[in-house]
């Protein structure tokens, strides 16, 4: 139905895709694969013509024998929308602020003259209510804001689809979403490609997704398609190795070494945050939102513990917590025999005992400073700065296998993955007992992450660090904690040792977020182990 | 939305409130008799004496505030030292001019700046954003009298199109009232019509990059159409708040252009007040001039609401 030969891509001189040729056939789900940078988001632009400014492509894009790339922008304003729809990844930013769900559903079918007003709107109810929004529950004059990202995320579906499309694309539609959302976007589109008899491209990083979903998948590096087959046949053969290192990466075990012992380090009793809600109420209570209730757990030294959950469960308040940055409505934490508490003057001494990574490499340093001044300024938690400053930051760089020379460079000279290793350098380079590792590794893609996971195990081996692995991505926690906890609206509903909690979880939550992460079907992955 | 209007309302009040306190505590209560420093250096004991008295100076300072507050509430401002006329009745003529002018310059600003800053951030890195580009920057550094001056050579000295300078009033009708208050509206309007269109078109630029921006484009819309329906009114705020600020100064600050044309506006009336010491009427101008800001600075907060469903807060 569409079929790409050869498209080739430069942006401003730079080769952005190199003789890219692929076929999506009627009523098919088509996954591309790869990692960041590797082009599948440019393929998708081009045959949507939605190219950076300075791009050229080369080559055919026939939609029915139409080639895409030869037609004027005014008949790809037509066709867009109407034979070929697309959704993005982030469904926060990806509908208008200020106008309606409706209204924004609706557009499509006024902008190509297929009703009027009145009936536009009453197309839009039915497809909203198609993709799980029925009017009753969201009416259509809510605004984005008022969403959820998975109700967003459907939202952007239906006003995709508004026009029966013969084709959809969707680039990472569930990337930015919780384990059970994403299940469910992804059932929804499964149906739509069922129902609607519409094509469905799907880009994506995770191999797991495409596994259960599409009927053909395209492997792209660089630029290029390195390998293609029907799903099953590529995930049983994978004759080529970037394809196989791929699937290694996406579940990937670090060697680890068991050093917990005993001796507890920090200690949570019953720790307990409310939000205030928004709303005044002269009279009566000021309605609370318990963000954590009533939560207790230990981390001993040496040991590796994860808090898996969705988001808003309630899991980055109860790290803020810790790190005295929140302050707490009951309970209190014990940090090394002392109580930390937020609000008052934390110690240094207390202080520099706990350290935390973020998730985005990106937004989590300032891009003025240097790199060394960047890793070294954890030391104002100390009395007076070290004698051997240059020196602990390079051994911090070494440790976490940086080049000592980067010290003069700045933050954007540097990959993300090569940034979180610099986050890691700075959390490290105070010799904390407790490092926080808040959705550390999930912005990054699937060798990265391997990467920085083996990076992770290796240093909590040499250098004794307890860990606080904060994530929703239970294939990842799985790989680097003893202990788990899952944490949902604000409460631990399941403890337990990590073996134990992913064999035989006891709590239903715990088994529905099992049963939603996606996964390679088992009898693909043998013929390799084997 | 109730709520959000009640919240904001309370605000204004309180903020009004705060103003007049303020404005009563620098003219009346701090030291220094205002009755001495009206009359000036050489005045006579027993003049101060009696306008001491006139002016009601001899009560309690609550007494007074309350009394001056009370007057104002019912349009009373009392009476001018320097004109003998009260003060209200002033006010209300030189409002006559300086309300209609602000809002004329206003308008044409904003008629002037839309299309320019769209056209700006549609076409730009091309020729026709380089020349606005360049065109706005001009009309912020040219100074408005500077360009009132230019205006009047050619319009009234050499074209007679307009007189120079005064104003007729409203008597002889609408047309003459505006047709006088044009060429100053244009020398005011030129330096906010620049500033607003380079705001319009830096904050467009902006909305363009956005995620939403991309996505209005799948469904469709022409380059164009994804700009009006969709960039436009997220790319409003900051111009409302450029336009906020702009017409609190287009009241006040029109004084140099008044000078220019000899326009008996609110601006002249608070300068010949000053340089008379007549603090009845600087108190009460400056009040009411007060009053105006934050009454714009309420519609524009409202106007925020309006264009943001995400500043309404709850429903």
């Amino acid at each position: 139905m569409i079929e790409i030969h050869d498209l080739t891509l430069d942006i401003h001189g730079t080769g952005i895709l190199h003789d890219v040729s692929l076929t999506i056939g009627a009523a098919e789900v088509f996954g591309l694969v790869g990692e960041s940078g590797s082009g599948k988001s440019m393929t998708a632009l081009a045959m949507m013509r939605l190219l950076p400014e300075g791009a050229r492509a080369s080559g055919q894009i026939l939609l029915n024998d139409t080639n895409l790339l030869a037609l004027s922008e005014a008949e790809m304003c037509d066709l867009r929308g109407r034979e070929i729809g697309m959704i993005f990844q982030e469904p926060m930013t990806a509908l208008n602020p200020v106008r309606t769900i409706g209204d924004q559903v609706a557009e499509t079918l006024l902008v190509h003259g297929r009703a009027s007003r009145k009936e536009a709107l009453v197309i839009a109810a039915e497809k909203l209510a198609r993709v799980g929004l029925p009017p009753e529950d969201v009416p259509l004059d809510r605004y984005p804001h008022e969403l959820s990202g998975g109700q967003r995320q459907r939202v952007s579906i239906a006003l995709a689809i508004a026009l029966r499309p013969r084709l959809l694309i969707a680039d990472e539609p569930t990337t930015a979403l919780d384990v059970t959302t994403q299940a469910q976007i992804l059932a929804l589109l499964k149906g739509l490609v069922a129902e609607e008899g519409m094509s469905l491209l799907l880009i994506t990083h995770d191999l797991a997704v495409v596994a259960g979903m599409a009927d053909h998948v395209a492997v792209m590096q660089n630029g290029k398609i390195v390998e293609q087959a029907p799903t099953e046949q590529l995930f049983t053969q994978m004759k080529q190795p970037y394809t196989r290192q791929l699937f290694e990466a996406s579940h990937h075990q670090p060697d680890r070494r068991v050093t917990a012992r005993s001796e507890p380090l920090l200690s949570v009793e019953n720790a307990q945050r409310n939000y205030r809600l928004p709303g005044i109420s002269l009279f009566g209570k000021t309605p609370v939102f318990q963000a954590v209730k009533d939560v207790s757990f230990t981390i001993c030294k040496g040991e590796s513990l994860g808090l898996v959950g969705e988001s808003g469960c309630g899991k980055s308040t109860l790290s803020r917590a810790i790190l005295g940055l929140e302050p707490l409505q009951g309970g209190r934490i014990v940090m090394d025999g002392k109580e930390v508490q937020a609000g008052v003057h934390m110690p240094a001494e207390l202080r520099r005992k706990m350290q935390v990574v973020f998730q985005d490499p990106y937004g989590s340093f300032d891009p003025r400073w240097k790199v060394s001044d960047l890793i070294g300024e954890p030391f104002h938690l100390l009395e007076a700065p070290p004698q051997n400053r240059e020196e602990r930051i390079c051994e911090a760089l070494e440790n976490v296998g940086m080049p000592i020379d980067c010290g003069d460079r700045y933050i954007h000279e540097f990959s993300g993955g090569q940034r979180q290793r610099i986050a890691i350098a700075r959390a490290l380079v105070l010799h904390p007992e407790l490092v926080i590792l808040d959705e550390a590794v999930s912005a990054l893609d699937v060798s990265i992450r391997a990467q920085i996971l083996d990076l992770l195990a290796d240093l909590q081996a040499r250098l004794d660090l307890a860990y606080l692995f904060i994530s929703h991505d239970l294939n990842v926690v799985k790989a680097i904690t003893d202990r788990v906890l899952v944490m949902k609206a604000g409460e631990i509903v399941e403890a337990g040792t990590t073996q134990q909690v992913f064999d035989a979880p006891q709590h239903p939550y715990t088994r529905t977020l099992l049963k939603a992460a996606p996964q390679i079907p088992r009898a693909w992955r043998k013929e390799h182990h084997a | 939305m109730t709520r959000f209007l009640a919240m904001r309302l309370l605000s204004l009040t309180l903020s009004l409130v705060a103003a007049s306190v303020v404005i009563f505590a620098v003219i009346e209560v701090i030291p220094g008799d205002p009755a001495a420093y009206m009359l000036g250096l050489n005045a006579d004991p027993d003049a101060v004496a009696a306008l001491r008295d006139e002016l009601g100076l001899n009560g309690s300072v609550l007494s007074r505030y309350l009394h001056w507050i009370g007057g104002a509430l019912q349009g009373d401002f009392g009476q001018s030292y320097t004109y003998r006329v009260p003060v209200s009745e002033l006010i209300l003529q030189r409002t006559q001019v300086s309300g209609p002018l602000a809002i004329y310059a206003l308008l044409l600003s904003v008629l002037i700046a839309f299309p320019v800053g769209i056209i700006a951030a549609s076409r730009r890195g091309k020729p026709a954003d380089y020349g606005i580009m360049a065109a706005t920057q001009l009309g912020i550094a040219v100074p408005n009298f500077w360009f009132a001056m230019l205006l009047v050579l050619v319009f009234a000295v050499k074209l007679h199109w307009v007189s120079a300078g005064g104003f007729p009033g409203w008597d002889g009708g609408l047309f003459t009232g505006l047709k006088a208050l044009t060429l100053p509206a244009i020398a005011l309007a030129l330096p906010q019509a620049s500033i607003l269109a380079r705001v319009l078109r830096s904050s467009l630029l902006d909305t363009l990059h956005q995620d939403y921006i991309r996505t209005a484009r799948a469904k469709g819309l022409s380059r164009r159409q994804t700009l009006m329906r969709h960039a436009l009114r997220n790319g409003l705020i900051p111009v409302l708040t450029i336009l906020g600020l702009q017409f609190s100064f287009l009241l006040a600050g029109a004084i140099i252009i008044e000078n220019v044309f000899f326009l008996p506006g609110l601006g002249r009336l608070i300068f010949q007040a000053i340089t008379q010491r007549d603090l009845i009427v600087v108190e009460s101008v400056v009040m009411l001039l007060v009053f105006a800001v934050i009454l714009v600075n309420f519609t524009v907060d409202i106007a925020y609401a309006i264009a943001d469903p995400r500043l309404r807060r709850h429903r």
